[in-house]
């Protein structure tokens, strides 16, 4: 092997992703004293979090002081069909508020209530206004936020070290190829700077997951070209475990036309605005999609669906506002009832609903979005929408309180989209946001408790290294493979068109195959030109874990015999209570994705009590209603 | 259904390139983005490009479409004629890596140096009580989305290297004015840090940053010249120069410049307009008055005003188009010095107490 020069680094905790979770994670590393580095694949602040629109759900209260963390915790578990851990979002629902108010001592300027606190708005499956939001870019605050709180604590550590770098350091436009183990135990991670084409490594104890999701997988996403599902192959291939792997947000309402913006979500804020769905004959139909287990929560008229705007207390909600896998699967039986529009969407109209002045103060970038993207005029004329691969709810099993990963791995930890388990089959909107910071913030701080334990730093081994190095440069000095954009179009072919929306067994047996015959060419990829800032080698490395988190949901879409959230099966159309106590989890045999049956833990007492019976009836199985019901009367 | 278009692309690094043509299928609706990835997809997958969200949020794919700094996601095809060639540059004011990624790293290094948002010191999380009117100034700045063409354009820096370790540049001067606007900053000495240690005085209000910024932030209105302004109150204002040789030195109270944060005060703009009332008046004028301490201007501070652009919603200014070599006056080119009398608006600080 010629010789290859390697950068090395020693840290205590290192961050992979840069986006809300990570720089949480990191924040609270670097504040427990630990020595921490945090690796962005693209430069720092432009992480996938600023895409997010609609704000971060808490229930402070500040806009109806009714709502609480009980509240919010039931609308997550409802919203997630009653798959999520509990105990995730117990934490969650319970330390979202901390957070948010955090983020006011870092230098955030939410939106106000008239009262002067943070104002919260209405969205898709909250029952009160709950999400605190900076007009339509929250996620560009929440981002910007914390990454000038990281500065401001490397301007303490200038002043006290005499180094900006001294106790944090960001790595930009760093991609990490690979975890490196010592025994069972976590002893650093391998990438290389996209600049150059250098390799680095870094020596460390712990290491905390926060890349996001997979939706590049997908021919029609609202994701970036991050989103490659690296955490997910990262931590299979260090024997961690992924679960939920089956449950896919598709945003009901992405751009279908015109192509430049093809893709780019329309906020739920939309809806919550006033906005409603109709199709190309003009009916507003969501009303024909109410499922049984909303009825009571949502309007049967336009009139009191109308009406509800203003004096929701008196009213129910519009079905517009529905969570968001019902409104995806209603769009897309509308689009296939031959009701859809030329784009293959339907119409979100809010032009003829407020006035062009509300529009733009109410949903400024996105006006100035599509106006200037695309030369639609949303004050003016309808949007056509249709789903878009948005999020991937599975993710890397991890202990609900620590975000350490389970399987035979120590020292990893994941926290964000990347982690599994919090939104069970579906999230609700709003809820990510809030996830990046109380599970970032919970991840970085086990982190670095994690180092503190240990006795002994894990040793990196040098053939681990040479093998990462090897692999990373294959694509290169191959020049028989095929174009890695080609392989990415057929893998999104094959996910969009196979394991997309609404499945089927036969396709998706059909994908396996696929994904298979996939490997197989992945394996042999190659890419033409050199090291320094090549993004068709970039692309090639990053397939094998397109390919396989792809597998991952396949396999686990295919024994999913139910439709749950982001997971509807047509042949199995109805939600089955006994699936409901299963997480399937996925982790990787050699190089096999394995899948198994682990079912999912009890809610606690008090918790459960905080559902009515005739709500849990539609989730539970009778066994589960029984003990319910002698609980119950235990307390009477 | 697509046409086939002319592109011509800088291709090469530190050592060296230039310009290659490409002809590209083009569809209906793209941006020049999609034009790059269908580039790389087919003929160039080398082709290096820095891109993310692909919706104009977060400022990645910053480069030079026919000379003038855009971001590619937002610079749709329909605005070229079918038989235009489109040029595509790396940003010119940065090192570049390869093709059309540069070396952004200056800004991460102006970025550092920028004091950050001090908290107010007894007010608990959770607590901090702000006005919606008072919190929309800042909220302007803190849409920036880090595309950094404002500092590519910056003729400060644009072909000026000698300048750059001593000019932040107008992404820094927001963020300047925005924790300065912030109602709850507990740093009182945002715009004199602008001054002494940012290069703010470098600056000379060509506007060629406010035009470029994909945005729509009033860089140099809403936060260049607020800031300018306040600092000029006191250093080299004509006026108080003015004042200074008509009146005896010592006899003019100094302006105090810095917003005075009383201490403690937590619902800042909520109970008077006194923290950061000055380009506009939109607040409490009483306080106003009471802050400025004597000098007593009896001037309505202008609003910020959206600048004047043409038909085509641009500044019909550029750095190449602009009639003279010279930067314009900060003051205006309608304004003469020394001022005549009439138009002074400096007042005596007792003028408004009755007369015995």
């Amino acid at each position: 092997m010629t010789e290859t020069r390697i950068e090395r680094h020693h840290y205590d905790v290192v961050v992979i992703g840069a986006g809300g979770a990570g720089l949480r994670a990191a924040i609270e590393a670097r504040l427990a004293g630990k020595k921490t580095a945090i690796i962005s694949k693209s430069l720092f602040g432009k992480a996938h979090t600023v895409m997010a629109e609609g704000g971060a759900a808490a229930a402070m209260g500040n806009v109806n002081s009714r709502d609480n963390w009980q509240v919010h915790f039931r609308d997550t578990m409802r919203g997630g069909k009653f798959l999520n851990n509990f105990r995730m979002a117990e934490l969650h629902a319970k330390e979202s508020p901390q957070r948010i108010w955090e983020l006011e001592t870092y230098g955030a300027l939410f939106d106000r209530t008239k009262d002067g606190k943070i104002s919260q708005r209405n969205f898709g499956g909250h029952e009160y206004p709950r999400l605190a939001h900076v007009g339509d870019r929250t996620g560009l605050e929440l981002i910007r936020t914390l990454q000038q709180k990281i500065v401001s604590l490397q301007q303490e550590d200038k002043r006290e070290f005499g180094s900006y770098d001294a106790r944090i350091r960001v790595f930009s436009e760093t991609t990490i190829t690979e975890l490196l183990l010592d025994g069972d135990r976590v002893a650093g991670a391998f990438g290389y700077y996209r600049e150059s084409g250098e390799f680095i490594l870094f020596e460390a104890p712990a290491v905390v997951l926060a890349t996001g999701g997979v939706g590049r997988s997908y021919k029609v996403t609202s994701n970036s070209w991050e989103y490659t599902g690296d955490g997910h192959a990262l931590a299979l291939r260090a024997g961690a475990t992924l679960i939920n792997m089956e449950f896919l947000q598709f945003h009901p309402t992405g751009m279908v036309w015109p192509p430049s913006v093809k893709g780019i979500l329309v906020t739920e804020s939309v809806r919550g605005d006033g906005g409603v769905l109709k199709n190309s004959d003009g009916k507003r139909f969501m009303f024909d999609y109410v499922p049984d287990v909303f009825r009571k929560q949502y309007a049967e008229t336009e009139e009191e669906a109308d009406r509800w705007y203003t004096d929701p207390d008196n009213n129910r909600r519009p079905p517009e506002l529905l969570p968001r896998d019902e409104v995806a699967r209603a769009i897309n039986s509308e689009v296939k009832a031959g009701r859809g529009t030329p784009a293959g969407g339907v119409y979100l109209d809010i032009a003829s609903r407020k006035s062009a002045e509300e529009i733009q103060r109410r949903l400024p970038s996105m006006y100035h979005q599509f106006k200037e993207l695309a030369d639609v005029d949303i004050t003016k004329e309808p949007m056509e929408v249709g789903p878009t691969c948005h999020y991937v709810m599975g993710g890397v099993e991890v202990d609900p309180d620590s975000g350490a990963a389970a399987g035979s791995v120590r020292g990893l930890f994941a926290a964000g989209e990347v982690s599994g388990g919090m939104h069970g089959s579906n999230r609700l909107g709003g809820n990510s946001l809030s996830d990046l910071l109380v599970f970032g913030k919970r991840a970085g701080g086990h982190a670095a408790t994690y180092t503190d334990q240990l006795g002994a730093r894990p040793a990196v081994s040098v053939a681990a290294v040479e093998a990462a190095v090897e692999t990373a440069l294959a694509p290169l000095q191959r020049d028989t493979g095929e174009s890695p954009y080609q392989l990415q179009q057929d893998l999104q072919a094959v996910m969009g068109d196979l394991v997309g929306i609404i499945r089927r067994e036969g396709e998706l047996a059909d994908a396996l195959g696929r994904l298979a015959e996939l490997r197989e060419r992945v394996a042999k990829v190659s890419a033409v030109g050199g090291r320094r800032y090549n993004p068709g080698w970039h692309l090639a490395l990053d397939l094998r874990n397109m390919l396989v988190v792809s597998e991952c949901t396949a396999k686990a879409a295919l024994e999913r015999q139910e439709s749950r959230g982001g997971h509807t099966r047509e042949d199995y159309p109805a939600m089955d209570p006994k699936w409901r106590q299963v997480n399937l989890v996925c982790a990787l045999d050699g190089d096999t994705v394995r899948l198994t049956h682990k079912p999912l833990p009890a809610m606690r007492p008090e918790l459960i009590g905080l559902f009515d019976r005739a709500e849990l009836a539609k989730y539970l199985t009778d066994e589960e209603l029984a003990e319910f019901d002698a609980l119950t009367e235990q307390e009477r | 259904m697509g046409t086939k278009r002319q592109f011509r692309i800088w291709r090469g690094d530190e050592t060296g390139g230039d310009l290659q043509d490409y002809t590209v299928e083009v569809n209906e609706g793209e941006v020049v983005l999609d034009v790059i990835h269908r580039l790389q997809a087919t003929e160039v997958p080398d082709l290096a490009c820095r891109w993310n969200c692909k919706a104009g949020k977060c400022g990645s794919c910053s480069m030079e479409i026919n000379g003038k700094p855009r971001l590619g996601c937002m610079t749709r095809m329909s605005t070229f004629e079918e038989a235009e060639t489109v040029t595509v540059t790396p940003l010119r004011t940065f090192p570049v890596i390869r093709d059309l990624v540069t070396d952004v790293s200056f800004n991460y290094e102006k970025a550092r140096e920028t004091p950050a948002f001090a908290p107010p010191a007894d007010v608990a999380p959770g607590d901090y009580r702000m006005q919606q009117v008072d919190v929309e100034r800042s909220q302007e700045f803190r849409k920036c989305i880090e595309c950094f063409l404002c500092q590519n354009v910056c003729h400060v820096i644009r072909d000026h290297d000698e300048n750059k370790p001593a000019f932040s540049g107008p992404r820094f001067f927001i963020r300047a004015a925005e924790l300065d606007m912030h109602p709850l900053d507990a740093r009182t000495d945002r715009k004199e840090y602008a001054q002494s240690e940012m290069g703010l005085g470098f600056c000379n209000i060509t506007k060629c940053c406010t035009e470029v910024c994909p945005e729509h932030i009033k860089i140099t209105d809403n936060g260049i010249i607020p800031m300018k302004e306040r600092v000029v109150d006191r250093r080299y204002d004509p006026l108080v120069w003015l004042g200074n040789k008509i009146f005896r030195r010592g006899q003019v109270p100094q302006t105090s410049v810095t917003s005075g944060h009383s201490s403690g005060a937590v619902t800042a703009g909520a109970a008077h307009g006194g923290v950061h009332s000055h380009a506009g008046g939109s607040h409490d004028s009483g306080a106003e008055r009471q802050a400025q301490q004597g000098v007593n201007w009896h001037r309505e501070v202008p609003h910020p005003t959206a600048p004047a652009v043409d038909s085509t919603g641009k500044l019909p200014l550029t750095e190449l188009t602009f009639d003279r070599a010279a930067a314009p006056s900060p003051f205006g080119d309608d304004v003469e010095f020394p001022l005549p009398a009439e138009h002074l608006n400096f007042a005596h600080p007792q003028q408004d107490e009755p007369k015995h």
